[in-house]
């Protein structure tokens, strides 16, 4: 026995595959909550860039300021993420990449272009506020959204094409000897997974940083530039979604006709049937029998379908051989963290509803402290929700890395140190997460000690004459600045 | 095609020494900088100059990555299946880097800038070195044809590797160094601008020594690469040398502009003379770039995307730099009340409003 666990130990020590998952995974869920940051909190900021401008609202002005000095910094722990993840493809899948690098890699050029964009760009507007004019300085913020967008639909075209691929031809032996960039960018996966993803930077981007402001207004800081730092991105999650809601749903009808099995696995079906229920929560069982849960009757075969409805046949699990799906822990995975996904994301609608129609009977935004108290979590729900969904869709394809061309196992990496640079990762990562926080907290608090907005503190004006040291902040005698 | 698109890619990899050469490089300065006490001066310098551009030049980096998958697949994997060791270290320390550098800039206690600062520093170093050593390995012929694994040691520890290492890490320092002299000049900061310029000089004579010291270790461990560097690329071998002597004379002469453009020419004049020196080979000796190349549809789209990025991201990068030389760029965000109030020499460095008053002699 003792042996036995020996040599397990040894297997797993040597053997780079689970590793290798271990750590892309592990980077990729880290990466993905900086990516919202960047992608929409550029365009929050621009909006009260905009009204600061356009109503001369000196809070609103300072509010855009200080949101672009943190995400100076999210979007320097991203870039480095990011760029993490780019040496991983050749660390980890250096198989994959060697035999479809000609396919997968096209988006990924342009993905290059519009990351280099943004990141002008971003350079531009956050080091700019002081010396550019006004209105220049707003626009030379605009392209960071834009190349935002642009940049995420490309890394998402890149991950529809595992989910499937298309535009190559390969010889018989396999290899791919022709290439239709065009059908590989715009795969058939590609426009309603891009969507998905879009929009959910958004949405959780939005509710993000609003928690940060209801958590301060739950503190009593309800002044103009807190409401403000509240309803901008609050608004922008709830129109998001339920945008979302929609995306979502013609995502997972694609994932039904294209991608019978992952769709087994989202709804736990073991074998193929019509009348299918909706299993909330439950599990599947070594025996193919699903325990626990409840069931709704019908209701996964009328949602694929509303057409047929309950008579909607719903392709099993068995429809493939067994090493062609994915395993029964990878398919309570999959239906664990798709039921997380639509049950968080449906919280975070009916959230957005009280919201809406707050603005809408009663022109402002809800003052119950219920609400603000939901609202502060809904940062922390909505990125969960989004890793759930990114779990649904990675978890669910295994065990192909490229569906139906490719295993993960064949992809990865035969260097058997992986394990030693997964727990480096980890270790390295572990220290950046926690600074990060620990240094946009200490900026947050200093920007709280000052008290706000205050007469010299003006974007746009000039600086202090040389010499002159810049006006002291009172050094916060009221004490507000206690631990969170 | 697959020329133009090896020469896009050699194109790139002389962009990313000489544009991010110089932030590894100025890494370089404020690692040797001292005492917190002593090395404040360049090190304040160093931040200053880093600022707008270096999030920017992250970028050449990906896209060398990129273009290097997409378009010659099976070289990429084997590069990667071999040089594993210095290429996790080199993202490693990148991730180390650039969230050390985002960090120290957003925080005001002393002892946490320390700490960030060192880890800035010391990544500073060790990229510049990993990336040298993996291409003395591709240039040594370390790494197999066919997608297959070379020896994970010696590929990467062996003396071409080891020489073009410290002599990645002594080009950027130089490079660096000729770029501060400028800054601390136009700052208007005398001492600081000696400083830099004795560095430069120092750092330039040992790129110098180690280029000669290159040379010998690769006739006899590269010996294609050699007789390339010595025919094909031989005029340029010589304009690089040229380029290098004449900033070296015009650094010891204060002529700070001439010098960093020649420099810049002379950093890139070392990529470019490798790149042309074993041409046509991919890997030396045993992949052609044309054997390597992925089907044309793949290297149209790249070209496409190249196209795009020389009509949408060049003139970005154009404004960002002009930008940037025109000071336009000075500070992240506007002035804060909630800004750590700095000594006034410091605040006032920039010299935005009046000429400040020359630090030191």
């Amino acid at each position: 026995m003792g042996g036995a666990l020996g040599d397990l130990w040894m297997l797993a020590a040597v053997n780079p595959v689970p590793w290798a998952r271990a750590q892309m995974a592990f980077t990729l869920a880290c990466h993905i909550i900086l990516v919202p940051l960047g992608v929409s909190w550029a365009f929050m900021t621009l909006i009260a860039n905009y009204r600061g401008l356009r109503r001369s609202d000196p809070a609103a002005l300072l509010l855009a300021q200080r949101w672009s000095k943190y995400m100076a910094l999210t979007f320097a722990v991203g870039a480095v993420t990011g760029t993490v993840l780019s040496f991983e493809f050749g660390l980890l899948w250096p198989r994959f990449m060697g035999r479809w690098g000609e396919a997968f890699g096209v988006p990924f050029a342009f993905e290059g272009l519009f990351f280099f964009t943004e990141a002008v760009f971003v350079s531009i507007y956050i080091f700019g506020w002081r010396r550019l004019r006004p209105w220049t300085h707003f626009w030379t913020g605009v392209p960071i959204p834009i190349a935002g967008v642009f940049g995420s639909v490309s890394v998402v075209a890149a991950n529809a094409w595992m989910n499937a691929p298309s535009g190559f031809t390969l010889d018989s032996a396999g290899h791919v000897v022709d290439v239709d960039p065009w059908e590989v960018i715009f795969n058939d996966a590609m426009p309603l997974q891009a969507a998905h993803m879009v929009v959910a930077a958004y949405l959780v981007g939005g509710f993000m940083v609003a928690s940060v402001y209801a958590v301060a207004m739950l503190r009593g800081r309800t002044d103009h530039y807190h409401r403000l730092g509240f309803v901008i991105p609050f608004t922008v999650a709830a129109i998001a979604t339920p945008v979302q809601m929609v995306v979502g749903d013609a995502l997972a009808r694609w994932v039904f006709n294209e991608q019978p099995v992952k769709f087994a696995a989202i709804e736990l079906v073991p074998k193929t049937s019509s009348d299918v229920p909706e299993t909330l929560l439950g599990r599947l069982n070594e025996d193919g029998t699903v325990s626990g849960g409840i069931e709704i009757p019908g209701l996964a075969s009328w949602l694929s379908d509303p057409g047929t409805g309950r008579d909607t046949v719903v392709q099993g699990l068995d429809s493939v051989p067994a090493d062609s799906r994915p395993t029964i822990s990878e398919v309570n995975t999959v239906h664990l963290a798709w039921d997380v996904m639509v049950g968080l994301g449906t919280l975070l609608f009916l959230l957005s509803v009280w919201y809406a129609a707050c603005w809408i009977f009663k022109r402002r935004m809800p003052r119950s402290r219920w609400f603000l108290r939901a609202a502060s979590c809904a940062g922390v729900l909505a990125v969960v929700a989004m890793e759930a969904g990114w779990v649904v869709t990675e978890v669910g394809r295994q065990p192909w890395i490229v569906y139906e061309h490719m295993r993960v196992e064949d992809a990865a990496t035969g260097n058997t140190g992986v394990w030693i640079t997964f727990i480096a990762v980890v270790v390295l990562y572990a220290a950046l997460a926690v600074t990060t926080v620990l240094v946009l907290r200490s900026m947050s608090r200093r920007f709280r000690r000052s008290g706000g907005f205050v007469d010299h503190d003006v974007p746009y004006g000039p600086r202090s004459p040389a010499g002159e040291p810049e006006p002291v902040p009172a050094e916060a005698p009221d004490r507000t600045g206690r631990v969170p | 095609m697959s020329t133009v698109v090896a020469v896009v890619l050699l194109a790139a990899v002389a962009a990313y020494a000489v544009f991010g050469g110089a932030d590894f490089g100025a890494g370089f300065w404020d690692l040797t900088a001292g005492g917190p006490e002593r090395g404040a001066a360049p090190r304040e310098l160093i931040e200053r100059s880093i600022g707008p551009v270096w999030e920017a030049n992250h970028v050449w980096l990906i896209f060398i990555l990129v273009v290097t998958w997409t378009a010659f697949p099976t070289v990429y994997q084997s590069i990667w299946l071999t040089l594993f060791v210095p290429l996790t270290l080199a993202a490693l320390g990148i991730v180390l880097r650039g969230a050390s550098f985002a960090f120290r800039k957003s925080v005001t206690a002393p002892w946490f800038r320390r700490a960030f600062g060192g880890g800035f520093a010391i990544a500073s170093v060790l990229v510049p070195f990993c990336f040298g050593a993996v291409a003395g390995g591709i240039a040594s012929g370390e790494v197999p044809s066919g997608g297959k694994a070379g020896d994970p040691v010696d590929s990467w520890l062996n003396p071409t590797s080891l020489v073009t290492g410290a002599l990645a890490v002594a080009v950027v320092a130089y490079l660096a160094a000729v770029y501060l002299v400028r800054e601390a000049r136009r700052g208007g900061e005398v001492a600081l601008e000696g400083y830099f310029r004795r560095r430069a000089i120092a750092a330039a004579v040992v790129a110098g020594v180690l280029s000669g010291a290159g040379l010998v270790v690769v006739r006899s461990q590269a010996r294609s690469v050699f007789d390339g560097l010595t025919s094909q690329a031989l005029p340029l071998v010589l304009a690089t040398v040229l380029c290098a002597t004449i900033a070296l004379v015009m650094l010891a002469l204060r002529a700070a502009r001439g010098a960093r453009i020649l420099a810049v020419l002379a950093t890139a004049g070392v990529v470019v003379s490798w790149g042309v020196a074993q041409w046509p080979y991919l890997l030396p000796g045993s992949v052609k770039v044309e054997d390597a190349a992925a089907p044309s549809g793949t290297l149209g789209a790249l070209l496409v995307a190249v196209v795009l990025a020389v009509v949408l991201v060049v003139p970005g990068f154009v404004l960002l730099f002009t930008l940037a030389e025109r000071r336009l760029l000075p500070e992240e965000g506007a002035p804060d009340a909630a800004d750590p109030v700095r000594p006034a020499s410091q605040s006032s460095a920039r010299g935005d409003v009046a000429p400040p008053p020359a630090r030191g002699s």
